[in-house]
C-alpha cells in the first residue's frame, strides 16, 4: 500500500460484529467499511435495524456485552482501535472520539445537575476540579448557545427541554475537543424548528474546530443537506457510499434507488413516495447470502446469488463504491 | 419540609384510626375469656362476673371503646392484667430493646445484600451472581424461628463462641445507664467498652437471625436496579465520554438504583418489625414483640392494643423517613408537593 499523503482520521475497514441471544447468533453488520477524513462530514443512512447505531458502538467501544467484534480493523489516528487496551480506549473516548445520542433526556444522568455532568468529562480528561471545571462547563453551556449558562449549569436533566438537554450532551461530548463527533440520530424525536437549530449548532461547532463529524440518521435529507457524503447501510451491509450529490443524482444500488424515491422532497405528492417492499431478512440466517437485499430487490437475478464484492468507481466529487453486482447504470457525467 | 412532615402525619391520622377500630375490635372477637382466666381455674361463676365487672368487661363493646378512646387521648394505654403494670410504661421500656435489634438486623443485612447485589449486577452471569442468587433463596426460604434455632445450636451449643440466648445482657451484668435505650450505644456513650461487647454478643445472633431474612428482597432488588441503571442510556453515555468505571458504577449507576432499593428497605424494615415477634420469643429478648405475644397468649388486651398501636404509629414515621431520603436521592421528587 503506497504512504497516503492525507490519511483518513477514521477508516473502518471489514468490520464484523455478531451478537449472541437465546435464538441464536445475530451477524448485526458484515465486513462495513468506510472513511472520513479530518474536518469531513459523513452521513450514515440507513432504515432501522441496517446497523448504524452498532456500527457507531463498535467505533466507540461500547458495543452491549453481548454484542462482539468477529473481524475488521478501525483505524484511527494511525492505531488500530480493536488492538488498543481497555485503558487506551476509556482515555480516547471523550477526549479523541466524542457521541451524542437520540433521546439527549435519557442519555444525561437524571439525578446529577448538567454542570457536574460536564465537569466530570473535564475531571477526567483535563483534570481540572472545581472552579475552574465550573467555568470550563458554564463556557461550554455558552458555546452550545444555552442562555443564561451560570443558572443552567444547577439545572437537572429534567428541568430542561428535550432541546436543551440536547444541547447539553454536546457540550459535553465537545468539552474536551474531540477530532470526531458521532451524532447518532440526534435529531429524532426533537420538533422541526429545534431539530435545525441543533444540526445548525453541530455544523457551526465542526466547522470551527476542525472536528470530522459521523451523522447516523434514517433522514436522507436531513443527510444531504448537512454531509459531503453518504453511506447508505442495509441490513448490517454497507450497501452504496458515494458523494451526497452524485448518490442523489443517479443512485446505484436498487436500496439506495428506493430509499430516494421514498424520501419526501419539495415538489412531490404525497402519492408520489413509494415504500419499499418487503423487511430486512432474518440476520441469524444461516445462509444470508453476500446480498442482503436479495428477497426485496425487483433485480434481483442469477448473478446475485453469488458472492458479492463492492465495486469502485470513480466519479464527479470522488470515488463512490456499491455492494451489487446488478447496480443501476451510472449516468454519464 | 417541616410542613410537608406536619401534613404527612396529619395524612396518617385516618389510617392510625382505622387501626384502633380494627385492634379493639379484634381483641374483643379473639376467643377466650379474661375474667375466667384471671378469676382463676377454681373461680366460682359468681367470682368470675365480679372479676369482669371490674375489668370494664361487662359493659356493651361500644360504650367499651368509647372508653378505651378516652383512655388513649389521656395518653392511658391501660394496664396490664399479668404484669399490673401500664402498658405505655412497658412499652417504652421495651421499645428500645426492639429497635436495637431490628436496626441491627438490618444494618448486617444491608451490609451484605447491597454489595452483594451490586457485584452480582456488574459481573451478572458469573459465580458471584449465582452464589448471590443462592443466598438470597436461602434466606428467604427459612423461617427466622428456624434460623435462630439454628444459629443457637451452632454458635452456643456446639461451638460456644456465643452466649446463651437470654435477653440483651448476661443477668449478672447491669445494663450501661439510659440514654438512648440503645444498650451498645449507651454502653459507647458511657465509655464503657466491656459492656458494648457483651450487648453486641447478645445481639449477635438475634440480629443475624433477622438480617438473613431481610437479604434476600434486598439484594435481589439491588441486582435487579443495578442491572437496569447499568442499561440506561445515560450509562452508555457516561462510557462514551470516557468516565472511569468506578465512577460509571457508583456515581451514575449505584445512584440512580438507590431509589428502588430505598423502596425495598422500608418494606423489609417493616417485615422486620413483623418477624421480630418469633426471633424475640426464641432469644428471650425483651422487646414488645415478645411482650405482646405473652398478652396474646392469655387473652390480655391492652398490651397486644398497645402494641398494636406502636407498630402503626412506627409505619406511619418510617414511610416518613423513606419518602425524605427520596427527597434526598433524586431531585425530580419535590418535598413540598
Amino acid at each position: 500500500m503506497t504512504l497516503d499523503p492525507n490519511p483518513p482520521l477514521l477508516s473502518v475497514e471489514g468490520l464484523s460484529v455478531a451478537f449472541r441471544t437465546r435464538a441464536g447468533e445475530v451477524k448485526a453488520l458484515e465486513r462495513v467499511g468506510f472513511a472520513i477524513g479530518r474536518g469531513e462530514t459523513i452521513a450514515i443512512v440507513g432504515e432501522s435495524g441496517s446497523g448504524k447505531s452498532v456500527t457507531a458502538q463498535a467505533v466507540m467501544g461500547i458495543l452491549d456485552p453481548a454484542g462482539r467484534v468477529t473481524e475488521g480493523r478501525i483505524g484511527f489516528g494511525g492505531m488500530d482501535l480493536l488492538q488498543a487496551s481497555p485503558r487506551e480506549l476509556a482515555d480516547m473516548r471523550g477526549r479523541e472520539l466524542a457521541m451524542i445520542f437520540q433521546n439527549p433526556r435519557g442519555a444525561l444522568n437524571p439525578i446529577r445537575t448538567v454542570g457536574d455532568q460536564i465537569a466530570d468529562v473535564l475531571a477526567r480528561h483535563e483534570h481540572l476540579k472545581g472552579p475552574a471545571a465550573r467555568a470550563r462547563a458554564m463556557e461550554m453551556l455558552a458555546l452550545v448557545k444555552i442562555t443564561d449558562p451560570r443558572r443552567r449549569l444547577d439545572a437537572y436533566p429534567f428541568e430542561l427541554s428535550g432541546g436543551m438537554c440536547q444541547r447539553v450532551m454536546i457540550a459535553l461530548a465537545l468539552a474536551c475537543r474531540p477530532a470526531l463527533l458521532i451524532a447518532d440520530e440526534p435529531t429524532t424525536g426533537l420538533d422541526v424548528t429545534t431539530q435545525a437549530a441543533i444540526m445548525d449548532l453541530i455544523d457551526e461547532l465542526g466547522r470551527s474546530r476542525g472536528m470530522a463529524t459521523v451523522l447516523i440518521t434514517h433522514d436522507l435529507g436531513l443527510a444531504a443537506e448537512h454531509c459531503r457524503r453518504i453511506v447508505v447501510m442495509h441490513a448490517g451491509h454497507v450497501v452504496e457510499d458515494a458523494p451526497a450529490e452524485a448518490l442523489f443524482a443517479a443512485p446505484r444500488h436498487p436500496y439506495t434507488a428506493r430509499l430516494l424515491a421514498a424520501t419526501p422532497r419539495p415538489g412531490r405528492r404525497l402519492d408520489d413516495l413509494v415504500a419499499i417492499p418487503g423487511g430486512l431478512p432474518d440476520l441469524r440466517r444461516a445462509d444470508l447470502g453476500g446480498c442482503r437485499f436479495l428477497d426485496r430487490c425487483e433485480r434481483a437475478a442469477d448473478p446475485c446469488r453469488a458472492g458479492v464484492e463492492p465495486v469502485e468507481s470513480a466519479g464527479p466529487g470522488g470515488p463512490r463504491r456499491v455492494l451489487c453486482a446488478r447496480p443501476l447504470e451510472e449516468v454519464a457525467a | 419540609m417541616l410542613a410537608m412532615i406536619g401534613r404527612r402525619l396529619l395524612a396518617a391520622l385516618p389510617s392510625i384510626a382505622g387501626v384502633i377500630v380494627v385492634t379493639f375490635l379484634l381483641t374483643r372477637l379473639l376467643p377466650g375469656d379474661p375474667a375466667a382466666y384471671f378469676a382463676g381455674p377454681a373461680a366460682t361463676p359468681q367470682a368470675i362476673e365480679e372479676v369482669r365487672a371490674r375489668l370494664g368487661l361487662d359493659r356493651s363493646v361500644p360504650a367499651q371503646f368509647v372508653g378505651y378512646l378516652g383512655d388513649l387521648a389521656r395518653g392511658d394505654f391501660g394496664l396490664s392484667l399479668t404484669t399490673g403494670l401500664p402498658v405505655l410504661r412497658e412499652l417504652i421500656n421495651r421499645l428500645p430493646a426492639s429497635l436495637e435489634l431490628t436496626l441491627a438486623g438490618l444494618l448486617f443485612a444491608v451490609a451484605v445484600a447491597v454489595p452483594l447485589g451490586i457485584l452480582a449486577a456488574v459481573r451478572a452471569g458469573s459465580w458471584i451472581d449465582h452464589a448471590t442468587r443462592i443466598v438470597a433463596t436461602a434466606g428467604v426460604s427459612l423461617p427466622t424461628f428456624f434460623t435462630g434455632l439454628l444459629l443457637v445450636h451452632v454458635f452456643y451449643s456446639v461451638l460456644q463462641v456465643a452466649p446463651a440466648p437470654m435477653g440483651r445482657l448476661d443477668v449478672f451484668a447491669s445494663p450501661p445507664p439510659h440514654i438512648t435505650g440503645l444498650y451498645i450505644v449507651d454502653a459507647l456513650l458511657t465509655g464503657d467498652a466491656a459492656t458494648a461487647w457483651a450487648a453486641l454478643a447478645q445481639l449477635a445472633l438475634p440480629a443475624l437471625t433477622l438480617g438473613i431474612f431481610a437479604l434476600a428482597p434486598l439484594a435481589r432488588m439491588t441486582r435487579a436496579a443495578m442491572l437496569s441503571a447499568l442499561g440506561s442510556d445515560f450509562v452508555r453515555a457516561a462510557r462514551a465520554s470516557g468516565l472511569s468505571r468506578s465512577r460509571i458504577v457508583w456515581v451514575y449507576a449505584f445512584r440512580n438504583a438507590l431509589l428502588p432499593v430505598l423502596t425495598t428497605l422500608g418494606m423489609v424494615f417493616s417485615f422486620l418489625l413483623g418477624a421480630n415477634v418469633l426471633v424475640e420469643k426464641v432469644f428471650a429478648w425483651p422487646g414488645i414483640g415478645s411482650y405482646a405475644i405473652e398478652a396474646l397468649i392469655v387473652s390480655d388486651y391492652a398490651p397486644v392494643q398497645g402494641f398494636v398501636l406502636t407498630m402503626a404509629l412506627l409505619y406511619v414515621l418510617l414511610n416518613l423517613v423513606i419518602d425524605i431520603l427520596y427527597g434526598i436521592v433524586d431531585p425530580r421528587v419535590k418535598l413540598e408537593s
